[in-house]
């Protein structure tokens, strides 16, 4: 019976000792994080980061049920860790405080597409295109990322994204085209505009935005082209 | 470390051969009352294995042709994929499992069921759970965490129908008629006890209000390391443990090495879990923690693999005739070169290069398949026999069955280990472009597609074979079918 007991208390005390360290632990050390306030005399000039609110808050959504997860990451590691600051995917390191209204946050494990965390940032959308493109919009704008959606072959051959054409609608223009309508080839007379889905998934992309300063994490990267 | 260590080295000899030394009628008996329940399991959790295969094929020909079912928002890759890890998770490893789990402390310690009808009861709240949990997630609905995808209404069903079994299966346990218990039994217990505290508080964490952000994703890579390297292996680790001897007809070599392997697992283990989020906006020293304990784990990779290869030793020709020595010595194989190259990729120097990668998916699926089911698969060969009352009709399908799943398993992880080393040098290259990534691990896709049709066809010949089981189709009761008749030099 003593030797049941030890065992019993033995594995029970091994999982105190796990969750303690591994979950209570981070869990006080984590738990109470802040934005970060930018004060100037005493006003509040900035706050980072924010609520996901509208349609960030929809596509956000929209991202978690078509699985965006399994392919892109959005987490941006330090130098010694790996190459993510050289390849132009961050200027800095993420830290925890830039996930704390992300929930769940959708950091990530599989980097089978690139990482996302800045892909709405400035330097993301004002990259010019590359050679690949059969319809190329000039930027990594709203309608880069809706094309990229449905097709995203005509932008990047070798991709091995699938397409997401269920998040298009393809209609009979009545009247005039709609300023939505992409610039793929269809039928006469019908174009390809994006559902709600669609529209809401780029608007929260274009609001993916990791290179605020932060205090706890120095901007480390020069600016380079993002591949 | 005192109680169990300090058991004298006879004690081991005793209850390995615990079974052996009851007369065949208890024994008869204690198979007979643990038949429904056992059969249940094993064969829902064969279902829940189909499927699992199905949904991996196409996950497998989708990340080499991203069209294929790319306009059927159920069958996207972003929703098979989770689908798939779970099926084969929560469906085949945990029922299967759990089949093996029952059986083998029924056995051990001589208890016969009562009232079965629990059993199946959890058993059908978890499935019920389950369903509705893949449904949601191929409907878009899921937690966004990964390894936890199941919505939590169906989580609750699942962690209901797993009490009632829990419950039941610590009773076998406290109403045993042998007061030390065998090796196989602490990593039963163990894991019976880790899973449902793990599984529960992962899911009360991304419902609690003041668990946010980071903290969601680290208790979520927490619980799925939990649920793999505690739960999935120490069931597979206590059917090795019990098989190996059993079958080689000799007692484990040293319960020292058993005593030592495996308190440096529960204890280590359960500590590994932050190297999944290695690199990523966690504080710096939880990945420190995880890493020195998958380091301090060599000691169980060492202790355990010594005791099972050494009880092996003189009689390793047994693989040529036992089924269940075939894969049950196959999966412990799997477990040493699994835990080793999971040991050596949690290094930051690895793990800067491998993270990210089809190098982690490989690492998964040497544990969940090459491993654990396999050990799984041989503890399925032993039992059921016993169970139905008759033997395994062919030693071809068996050998086809293990020709498909060795060589399908070790295919797929054989490629996946290769794709994610090219990809991943490629990412760590800052000079190469997306493209150029896509590139250097697509090629490996196809042999993965192979790795995924060969396995398939080892499951469609082993659920035929189960099936003809059930429907008492076999050879008659006594002798177990082997690969090849043991000769008599052979013997000893």
């Amino acid at each position: 019976m003593n030797r049941s007991n030890f065992l019993l208390g033995g594995i029970i005390a091994s999982f105190a000792l796990s969750a303690f360290l591994l979950v209570l632990v981070p869990q006080m050390q984590l738990g109470g994080i802040q934005p970060q306030f930018t004060n100037d005399e005493g006003k509040i000039t900035d706050i980072y980061p924010i609520e996901n609110r509208g349609i960030v808050a929809a596509g956000r959504a929209v991202y978690i049920s078509e699985g965006c997860v399994y392919c892109h990451s959005q987490q941006v590691r330090d130098l010694q860790n790996g190459a993510d600051l050289e390849r132009g995917w961050g200027v800095r390191r993420t830290v925890a405080r830039d996930y704390i209204f992300d929930s769940p946050p959708l950091l990530g494990s599989s980097r089978i597409g690139p990482d996302l965390a800045n892909v709405g940032s400035a330097k993301w959308r004002n990259e010019p295109e590359g050679e690949n493109a059969l319809y190329k919009p000039a930027r990594r704008d709203a309608a880069w990322e809706l094309l990229h959606l449905y097709d995203p072959r005509t932008i990047v051959k070798e991709s091995n994204m699938p397409s997401y054409r269920y998040l298009f609608e393809r209609r009979k223009i009545s009247g005039q085209r709609s300023v939505d309508a992409l610039n793929v080839p269809t039928d006469d007379g019908f174009e390809i505009v994006p559902k709600s889905e669609a529209k809401a998934l780029v608007g929260y992309l274009l609001s993916l935005d990791k290179s605020h300063p932060l205090k706890e994490a120095k901007t480390a990267a020069p600016e380079v082209a993002a591949k | 470390m005192t109680a169990v260590a300090t058991a004298p080295t006879s004690t081991i000899a005793a209850a390995s051969a615990a079974d052996t030394s009851y007369p065949a009628v208890e024994r008869a008996a204690v198979d007979a009352a643990a038949r429904g329940p056992v059969l249940f399991f094993f064969g829902n959790g064969l279902l829940w294995l189909m499927l699992a295969t199905v949904l991996g094929l196409i996950t497998s020909i989708q990340l080499a042709f991203p069209s294929f079912l790319a306009d059927v928002p159920f069958l996207s890759y972003g929703r098979i994929w989770p689908a798939f890890t779970n099926t084969l998770s929560f469906g085949w490893g945990s029922l299967a499992g759990l089949g093996v789990t029952i059986w083998l402390l029924a056995r051990l310690g001589r208890v016969r069921i009562k009232f079965p009808g629990v059993l199946v009861t959890g058993a059908v709240f978890w499935q019920v759970g389950l369903t509705y949990g893949i449904i949601g997630i191929l409907a878009g609905k899921t937690t966004g965490l990964e390894g936890l995808e199941i919505p939590t209404g169906s989580a609750i069903l699942m962690l209901l129908g797993y009490l009632l079994i829990v419950f039941w299966a610590l009773l076998l346990f406290s109403f045993r008629s042998q007061s030390t218990p065998f090796i196989s039994v602490w990593y039963l217990v163990a894991a019976l006890l880790w899973f449902p505290w793990s599984f529960a508080l992962a899911h009360a964490a991304h419902l609690l209000p003041n668990v946010t952000g980071v903290m969601q994703g680290l208790v979520a890579a927490w619980a799925s390391q939990n649920f793999l390297s505690v739960w999935l292996t120490a069931i597979g680790l206590a059917a090795a443990y019990y098989l190996i001897p059993k079958v080689i007809n000799r007692p484990v070599h040293s319960y020292n090495l058993a005593v030592y392997g495996f308190w440096s697992f529960i204890i280590f283990t359960g500590l590994t879990g932050a190297v999944r989020l290695s690199g990523g906006p966690i504080p710096a020293w939880l990945v420190t923690l995880s890493i020195a304990a998958n380091i301090l784990l060599l000691v169980q990779i060492v202790t355990v693999t010594a005791n099972l290869v050494l009880t092996m030793r003189g009689q390793y020709h047994m693989v040529y005739h036992s089924p269940t020595i075939r894969f049950t010595f196959f999966g412990a194989i799997a477990f040493t070169v699994g835990s080793s190259i999971g040991l050596l990729a949690s290094l930051r120097s690895v793990d800067r290069i491998v993270h990210f990668t089809q190098f982690q998916n490989a690492e998964t699926q040497l544990v969940i398949y090459c491993f654990f089911s396999m050990v799984i698969f041989g503890a399925i060969y032993y039992i059921l026999p016993r169970l139905v009352g008759c033997e395994w009709l062919s030693s071809t399908m068996i050998t086809m069955h293990f020709w498909g799943a060795a060589y399908g398993g070790g295919l797929l992880v054989f490629v996946l280990l290769l794709s994610g080393l090219a990809s991943g040098v490629a990412l760590a290259n800052p000079g190469t472009t997306i493209a150029e990534i896509i590139e250097a691990s697509s090629l490996y896709m196809a042999g993965s597609i192979l790795g995924w049709l060969l396995i398939a066809a080892g499951h469609l010949v082993f659920g035929l074979h189960f099936l003809l089981m059930l429907l008492r189709i076999g050879q008659p009761g006594g002798e177990p079918t082997l690969f090849s008749p043991i000769g008599e030099e052979e013997k000893h």
